[in-house]
């Protein structure tokens, strides 16, 4: 293979890597808003929160060292952050989301804003700032496999990323179509008032909608934390999840992997082939700019469900 | 009734009694520090911030203060955000009893924004190896300093650095030398130096701009794979930093050949990294290391009596350290005002003299606990950034340490002194400022 099919094989293939690390926050922001038709703010500060949790609990120096003098092997540091995130799923639902059952969306977005603020300051006070290199024995840098036999450069991180992102994607929906704790949450999100009146509890479907979701931070606080190490501009890849949603749709479980992949493979493609024309560092504002265009023709986005509303 | 208001008074006096006897007492030295313990920039703005606190309180603790005067810090959060620092200026500008004796903002774009206001309120500035190059121009900028060094010279001497090792200036022709740069003012700062030098030397420069925070850079990196410079510079700040690393050691980019600016070059920087790092370069105008006597100090005064901001075990960072000398420049300073103006209870404009006398020699390092930790530093009038050397070091992944591995190179003045010049004169004219006669 030529040397420019090559690159432009890398930017693709990056381009799809980075995709699946998108949609692995956007796959956050969708949960919640199927279950609840909440936009969930503080679903990127949730990511940093798991991974600074997890980071602590097996990490060398972590607070539990500090005060207990031993650290968690990281299968079960894991699980103790699953944990985490359930308690604060429950919090969240006990001091925020029950107070706000009956408010507008806007109200609840301005909650979650507030929560993202919140949990941050919490995440500072308990774990720190510092940057915490996070390595839970993820294979990082290059596929000496693809770089010695093809010349290509396709890095192991984003691989794993790219396996767990489906994996993933597999289990919930197995998760939601499979079993009755789904069908609830789709109940839920369907109609709310009509869930209610078949007896499902809505405030236990919040509760583990809210755990999923931060199950899904984690797995996506793992994946970036491994990359930068573990620090307070995580909480900035919610961002970057935006322009997925925005193209995905905010309802749609594949959207959000569909609209990660576009994403990943039009900034990369923008940044290499029109970047040097506008002076460069266009990847994410043209990820913007991408998802506007979806818009202007698919309001709902790609997978999106369409909103017919009698007057 | 009568008993709640004697209650009512006596609490009232107790109360105010601290601030009677403090005003009383003791004449203070207001230095704001307008630190970033929040946000993305966080993890290098607190070690930056807990050396210069740390300093500052050792002298409160050992010596009293500085003569004999206590040091008021006034510690005020920006989270690196421009709008929130120009707040906090305004805010402690004129902190009793002294007013603001020098701001330190560690952030080119809030030292952009409030050179206008520092000049209109005559205070000083000191933004240390950041902010406006062309500042060094004491001439123009009479209450803003940039000392030890400034982007451009820092520049100038990484492209000298790079001659060297390709065996000499001539060399450098048809070489190709790329620039990661955080796409802000703060990283733009260097591209002008550079090109004057790639037309000089006849290098190809090559430009790549990382947006804010700099968490996704593949892009950049692949560029770097498929046009493989021979050298790659950054001019990076927070997790920009720490991607790149990683990417670059990815790509496999020989590490001794990717050198970072000094604000690239801190633990924080390669940590996460881990051995993909070794071999990375960054320049640098202090030691690293806490092995000087002004940290044993330090512990002693402020570790041990609790006073600490910070963790023990991070004294001698990079980042700590630079504080620490930020914080070193603004005490001597001081002392020097005290000494022209042969008074303790000295004023912001007398502060900027004693910044544009300041003459930190060798000696005077050694006395300080500090010997062979940066350069001496001597400012006059005309030039406010100082002796503008600049070294390199070198990070040792295994050791887990930066050590230095060359000694400090003067600038290129042919090429950067011109530009100071055209740029100082340019703001001189646009701002309606008469440059001064020294």
């Amino acid at each position: 293979m030529g040397g420019e099919v090559i690159f432009f094989l890398e930017i693709v293939i990056s381009g799809v890597m980075a995709g699946v690390m998108y949609a692995l926050v956007a796959l956050g922001f969708v949960l919640i808003f199927k279950a609840s038709g909440i936009f969930n703010f503080a679903q990127g500060v949730m990511c940093l929160f798991a991974a600074l949790a997890l980071y602590d609990f097996m990490a060398p120096g972590g607070w539990v060292d500090r005060w207990f003098g031993f650290t968690f092997p990281v299968w079960m540091a894991i699980v103790l952050t699953i944990g985490v995130m359930v308690v604060v799923a429950w919090l969240i639902e006990r001091l925020v989301l029950q107070h706000l059952v009956k408010q507008e969306p806007i109200i609840l977005f301005m909650a979650t804003l507030g929560l993202a603020y919140v949990l941050e300051g919490v995440g500072d006070i308990l774990f720190g700032s510092d940057v915490k290199p996070l390595d839970i024995g993820i294979p990082q840098g290059a596929s000496d496999w693809a770089l010695d036999n093809y010349g290509i450069y396709v890095e192991k991180l984003e691989l794993v990323a790219a396996i767990t992102g489906a994996v993933l994607v597999t289990i919930l929906g197995i998760f939601f179509h499979r079993t009755r704790i789904g069908r609830a949450l789709r109940a839920v999100a369907d109609d709310h008032q009509a869930a209610l009146s078949v007896g499902i509890s809505l405030r236990t479907i919040w509760v583990i909608v809210w755990s999923v979701s931060g199950i899904v931070a984690l797995v996506a606080g793992i994946m970036w934390g491994s990359k930068s190490g573990v620090q307070f501009s995580l909480s900035l890849i919610a961002l970057k999840a935006l322009p997925v949603l925005i193209l995905g749709g905010f309802t749609s479980v594949p959207g959000a992997i569909v609209g990660g992949l576009i994403i990943g493979v039009g900034e990369k493609l923008a940044e290499v082939y029109l970047g040097p024309f506008v002076g460069g560092a266009i990847e994410n504002w043209f990820a913007y700019m991408l998802a506007l265009v979806f818009l202007l023709f698919r309001p709902q986005g790609l997978f999106g469900e369409r909103i017919i509303e009698r007057v | 009734m009568m008993f709640k208001r004697l209650t009512g008074a006596l609490i009232g006096a107790t109360l105010a009694l601290p601030a009677v006897v403090s005003t009383a007492s003791a004449y203070e030295l207001v230095i704001p520090s307008l630190d970033y313990r929040t946000g993305p920039y966080a993890p290098n703005g607190i070690p930056f911030a807990n050396g210069y606190h740390d300093y500052l309180m050792m002298l409160n603790e050992r010596d009293g203060g500085i003569e004999g005067v206590k040091v008021k810090l006034v510690q005020c959060e920006t989270a690196y955000n421009t709008k929130q620092g120009v707040e906090c200026y305004e805010k402690t500008k004129d902190t009793p009893p002294s007013r603001a004796l020098v701001y330190q903002p560690l952030s080119t774009g809030i030292t952009y924004q409030i050179i206008p206001k520092a000049s209109v309120d005559k205070i000083p500035v000191h933004s240390m190896g950041y902010g406006r190059t062309s500042a060094a121009n004491g001439k123009v900028f009479e209450w803003i300093f940039n000392f030890p060094a400034t982007y451009w010279d820092q520049a100038a001497v990484l492209v000298k650095y790079i001659g060297e090792k390709e065996g000499g200036m001539d060399k450098l022709k048809g070489k190709k030398i790329a620039l990661v740069y955080h796409n802000s003012a703060y990283g733009k700062e260097p591209i002008r130096t550079l090109e004057k030098a790639a037309e000089k030397f006849g290098f190809e420069l090559m430009l790549l701009a990382v947006d804010h925070p700099g968490q996704e850079q593949k892009a950049t990196w692949l560029q770097i794979r498929r046009e493989r410079p021979d050298w790659v510079l950054m001019w990076g700040w927070g997790v920009m930093n720490q991607v790149a690393i990683k990417e670059a050691s990815s790509i496999r980019y020989p590490m001794d050949h990717f050198i970072g600016v000094w604000w690239s070059g801190s633990e924080n920087d390669v940590l996460p990294a881990g051995d993909g790092a070794h071999g990375y370069l960054s320049g640098a105008f202090h030691a690293p290391g806490d092995n000087f006597p002004a940290h044993d100090d330090i512990k002693k005064h402020v570790y041990d009596k609790g006073k600490a901001q910070g963790e023990r075990d991070r004294i001698g960072e990079v980042l700590y350290n630079r504080g620490l000398i930020a914080a070193v420049y603004a005490s001597e300073a001081i002392r020097n005002a005290m000494k022209i103006h042969k008074t303790k209870e000295i004023t912001p404009a007398m502060m900027r003299d004693g910044i544009e006398s300041l003459d930190l020699t060798e000696a005077r390092l050694k006395e300080l606990g500090l010997p062979g930790f940066t350069i001496p530093v001597k400012i006059t009038c005309a030039n406010h950034a100082g002796p503008r050397k600049v070294a390199l070091q070198q990070w040792d992944a295994k050791a887990k340490k930066w050590s230095f591995v060359t000694d400090y190179y003067d600038t290129m003045n042919d090429i950067v002194d011109p530009l100071i010049q055209e740029d100082s004169a340019q703001y001189a004219k646009e701002n309606n400022i008469k440059p001064r006669d020294c």
